[in-house]
């Protein structure tokens, strides 16, 4: 697979930050961590690994943010039919169904507190689900030491985003103090001659202590140092320097990605063959 | 247009197996052999026509109102190269032709494009115009696979348009290799009444690509729903409103109309419902038959993916017709009736109520009109009769639910301007006529014969009773107590 050119777009509520274009040559070096220290391989058919992973619930109000900030229109649950190992394959799955009342059911499942790692490579492979309104995403979260620190401050690494109505493209984004929601560094990756929702894909980060480089299938696509968040913010803090964990999950509708329409077919699954961890 | 000769290259099958012959000098089949495949070329037009036809644009029939003469190429706009090809639509009323359209086809034996998953070009319009169809598969020879997307609105500068191929294994010997068909624009009002003024569209760089990012295949049947009907033994069930629809790279959905020969259908009961066993009607209508009494649900898969929707046919058995009528055709005014020649554009629900459901089936080939829950509907057809010298109203009525009996036929007559003007202070007029209820018979065909001096009954829509007779516009079915009825051989005699 072939990048032939990386693009930069401002979303209505994403990236106004737009940072000079690095270009993928040959000479780049995708990832260089190779230690695997944590992974889950989704072979244990059921619920997902709970020494691995915890199952949030409900709409984000619990959390203090309704909507999940968003005002996206899942609710999360831990039931089997949300969330499932089957066949090697982790399963997310969007339903539309009244529930607690709400409409769409989803799954999100964090690290918090089993794995809270500073620096490493992140990587899972996906096979990412379509329609308008389906918004799935593998991401990093900063930890929040105990509830001193409030977000964008503790930090937000997003490895995968996508838009079911974009079934090519898939983006990377950094949120911190500053440089949060529209204001965001982001950046797409497009699939030539393929598609996201067709087969599984790898995403990933490498995060080191002055960089993390973003890439898809061994592609790097955006690379972003504590000197770019400097001069396109005009001093913001770099604040990837604490412990992290994982999520995966879909949510449903919101301001972005806008709701579902005719045309989405429910329920949406997402299937994850592996999550790792290297360092 | 410019002429050029175009070569190409000449297949040859050999019972399923290419000889290696020009080097080899085995005498057995090569294990290289392998099965003939045909040219496969995905390119329509550049600059000119690829491999095709000296004729190049095969146009639809002139005698349904298609105009030739629209077709051209244009040197001076293109979207790459140097050429492109012009369309001028016709308006509605040019003498030469009301619309234009027709199709590209393959000077060999056909193309295998099984390799590709769509049909692409770039269009633009004088304004923003719809093209009302787009596709390929149809030859005018015996192309199995037509396929299209139907109203494509064009913008005025160039983009590209993708029609997703639904099944490509399928195409592996394909001579229609485009097709388009567009009518006028319509400023005023968007209702085709001949008011549509001419437009000119351009296309360029026609090819099948292989794009790799069309996903999401939604195939449809029936239209993606769940009809449920009763019918008898000889219903013929319709393969009506297959549909498709994709989600292109851009995110954008589309939908196409594949043929059927597309999809696989399947029967729960083949011994109600054979679904191997697919008809085509005189316009080329594919349709299923039941065969005998019992449920039977029809389905379908296309490429492998379920289409959405289905159509359980409760199959009532054997199913009586209607008497054939003995009346010679010059003692009768037929309105419907398969053994008569009847008048034009029939509608059977000219007017009716919310409730009522209204199919028209075909069983042992004789058309019958079915109208469930019929509270009233008016049977309307293109002008009016003058059933003067006449005597009777006939109609066949067999009952179907159970129910008051409660039938109510009326006439209702447009006056000396032959317009319907409503009734009340107009010239129309209209008068009603109840039936018996001892005549009526649950699942028996019950032949009614109502003098023309009988409809005194004044009417639900305001008919004072005894209408004229000269202009007869509407013949009206009315049951106070929402029965069921089917209806034939509606017809006046003397």
């Amino acid at each position: 697979m072939k990048i032939k050119n990386i693009i930069f777009k401002a979303f209505t509520i994403f990236s106004i930050v737009v940072l000079i274009s690095c270009e993928t040559s040959e000479t780049q070096t995708v990832a260089t961590l190779t230690n695997l220290v944590w992974a889950d391989e989704f072979d244990t058919d059921g619920a997902p690994n709970s020494e691995n992973w915890n199952l949030l619930t409900g709409d984000g109000s619990a959390e203090g943010i309704p909507g999940w900030g968003n005002n996206e229109l899942q609710i999360y649950t831990d039931r089997s039919e949300n969330v499932s190992v089957q066949d090697g394959v982790l399963i997310i799955t969007a339903k539309e169904e009244n529930y607690q009342g709400g409409s769409y059911t989803s799954a999100r499942i964090t690290t918090k507190g089993k794995l809270d790692q500073q620096y490493g490579r992140f990587e899972a492979r996906i096979k990412l689900p379509s329609g308008k309104g389906v918004f799935p995403a593998f991401w990093l979260l900063g930890d929040d030491e105990g509830g001193n620190l409030v977000w964008p401050q503790i930090g937000e690494i997003d490895i995968m985003e996508y838009l079911g109505d974009e079934p090519t493209t898939v983006f990377g984004t950094m949120h911190g103090p500053g440089y949060s929601g529209a204001n965001s560094i982001t950046k797409k990756y497009e699939i030539l001659n393929d598609r996201f929702d067709n087969g599984f894909h790898v995403f990933g980060v490498e995060w080191s202590p002055n960089r993390i480089n973003w890439y898809v299938d061994g592609d790097l696509y955006q690379s972003i140092t504590p000197e770019d968040v400097n001069e396109e913010t005009g001093g913001a803090e770099w604040v990837f320097n604490r412990p992290f964990h994982l999520i995966l999950n879909m949510a449903v509708g919101g301001n972005l990605p806008g709701s579902p329409d005719g045309n989405t077919v429910f329920p949406q699954r997402m299937l994850v063959d592996y999550v790792r961890v290297y360092n | 247009m410019k002429t050029r000769i175009y070569t190409y290259t000449k297949f040859t099958l050999f019972l399923g197996l290419a000889m290696l012959t020009a080097t080899s000098c085995e005498r057995e089949i090569s294990d290289e052999a392998v099965p003939a495949t045909f040219n496969s070329s995905g390119e329509i037009f550049t600059d000119s026509p690829v491999g095709l036809t000296d004729d190049f644009f095969v146009s639809f029939d002139p005698n349904v109102g298609a105009n030739t003469e629209g077709f051209g190429t244009d040197d001076n706009v293109s979207y790459e190269g140097s050429t492109s090809i012009r369309i001028d639509v016709p308006a509605a009323d040019d003498p030469s032709g009301g619309f234009i359209g027709g199709i590209f086809r393959d000077r060999g034996e056909g193309r295998d494009l099984s390799g590709y998953d769509a049909l692409t070009f770039w269009a633009k319009g004088s304004t923003t115009g719809t093209i009302g169809i787009v596709g390929f598969g149809t030859d005018f020879l015996e192309g199995k696979y037509p396929s299209g997307r139907p109203n494509m609105q064009l913008t005025t500068d160039w983009k590209k348009y993708v029609i997703p191929i639904s099944d490509p294994s399928k195409l592996t010997q394909e001579k229609g290799l485009f097709l388009f068909s567009a009518g006028g624009l319509d400023i005023i009002d968007n209702i085709p009444n001949g008011n549509e003024i001419g437009w000119t569209f351009w296309m360029d760089e026609i090819r099948f690509e292989k794009l790799g990012n069309i996903g999401q295949s939604r195939p449809m049947i029936f239209n993606g729903q769940d009809v449920n009907e009763d019918v008898f033994t000889g219903t013929q069930i319709f393969l009506n409103d297959l549909v498709q629809s994709f989600q292109l790279g851009t995110g954008e959905v589309v939908t196409v109309g594949p043929s059927y020969n597309y999809y696989t259908f399947s029967s729960s009961d083949s011994s109600v419902i054979n679904a191997d066993n697919i008809e085509l009607d005189q316009f080329g209508n594919p349709f299923l038959t039941v065969l005998s009494a019992g449920s039977a649900k029809i389905s379908a898969t296309l490429n492998g993916v379920s289409a959405e929707g289905s159509y359980t046919a409760n199959s009532l058995g054997s199913f009586e017709t209607a008497p054939d009528p003995t009346k010679p055709q010059s003692d009768v005014i037929s309105i419907f009736s398969d053994s008569y020649t009847s008048v034009s554009d029939l509608n059977p629900a000219a007017f009716n109520d919310d409730n009522v459901v209204i199919s028209v089936p075909i069983a042992n080939g004789n058309q019958y009109i079915s109208y469930e829950n019929l509270n009233f509907v008016g049977v309307g057809w293109d002008g009016t009769v003058n059933a003067s010298p006449m005597t009777h109203l006939h109609v066949d009525v067999q009952l179907t639910s159970d129910g008051a009996k409660n039938f109510i036929v009326e006439l209702i007559d447009f006056g000396a301007n032959d317009t319907n003007d409503g009734l009340g202070g107009t010239d129309d007029s209209a008068g009603g006529y109840l039936v018996p209820s001892s005549q009526l018979v649950k699942d028996s065909w019950v032949g009614i014969d109502i003098p023309l001096t009988a409809f005194n009954r004044p009417t639900g829509g305001g008919g004072a009773g005894r209408p004229n007779i000269n202009n007869i516009g509407l013949v009206v079915f009315v049951s106070t107590s929402l029965d069921s009825y089917l209806i034939d051989n509606i017809y006046f005699y003397k």
